[in-house]
């Protein structure tokens, strides 16, 4: 439990995860459910790196700003996507290749 | 007692992780969202990191699931029954996470990390308040522009054209 490799291991699972929900996904909100778990992820590595480096605490604020950038982040995809069913009547992100309809 | 929590926790996230990602129902997918959350707030605990653990629970729980239900329900309509959706190459998507997977933990496990001596803090929000008022100042206002772009893109994007 006391382990660095632990920490790093259930963080690369869950970037992996991620990864696997951005790629295969073709709803527009779903890939954004895999982005926001990559970002946990990288927090997760940023805290495991503080906790076990001496607890240093810039690890804490770089996973804070990591925490702000997901918050704007997700508030801008979300209107694009409600911008996109608007428009496009559709999410699937495969059937949106156009810039205008 | 202290393991046996870890390891639920690690397998609460891990297993809710893979709903998120292979669910076919949306809704679904964000209530196990909301489980993932919680397991990685569980592990910042762990980290020592009783402030993150907290904004962790407040904006990822409280503002950006929220959003994403909301966002959910206004680009599907309940009476179509489409909530339900697809995911394409899953055979080739899988075959490559595996693989990371395997890469990711054959260095995670045979690379000799240094781990320094540390003692367990108090309290990590007066450090973590001094070190964005005097190291990390600049991006801490940038921050907060990026915060206010965000809140006038977003509102300026779904406003409807009159």
């Amino acid at each position: 439990m006391d382990s660095l490799s632990n920490y790093l291991m259930v963080s690369a699972i869950l970037f992996s995860l991620g990864l696997f929900g951005v790629v295969t996904r073709r709803n527009g909100v779903a890939v954004l459910m895999g982005v926001e778990l990559i970002l946990n992820a990288a927090n997760l590595n940023f805290l495991a790196f503080a906790r076990f480096g001496g607890m240093n605490m810039s690890g804490h604020v770089y996973a804070l700003f990591v925490i702000v950038l997901a918050a704007a982040e997700a508030a801008v995809a979300l209107a694009i996507i409600i911008n996109i069913f608007n428009n496009f009547n559709t999410i699937n992100i495969d059937d949106v290749s156009e810039l205008r309809q | 007692m202290a393991d046996f929590t870890f390891w639920f926790i690690v397998v609460l996230t891990i297993s809710s992780a893979l709903m998120v990602v292979s669910s076919k129902s949306l809704v679904y997918s964000a209530y196990s969202l909301l489980f993932t959350f919680i397991g990685v707030t569980g592990l910042y605990v762990f980290l020592w990191a009783d402030f993150l653990a907290v904004v962790q629970v407040v904006v990822y729980v409280g503002g950006i699931l929220v959003l994403i239900i909301f966002g959910i329900m206004l680009t599907n309509k309940i009476s179509s029954a489409n909530i339900s959706h697809t995911s394409v190459q899953k055979r080739a998507g899988v075959f490559v996470v595996i693989g990371f997977i395997g890469v990711l933990g054959y260095v995670i496990f045979n690379t000799p990390w240094i781990q320094l001596p540390n003692t367990e803090p108090v309290d990590t929000t007066r450090a973590i308040g001094n070190l964005l008022m005097i190291d990390y100042l600049l991006p801490f206002e940038a921050a907060s522009f990026l915060l206010l772009g965000a809140l006038i893109g977003a509102t300026t994007l779904s406003r409807k054209d009159d």
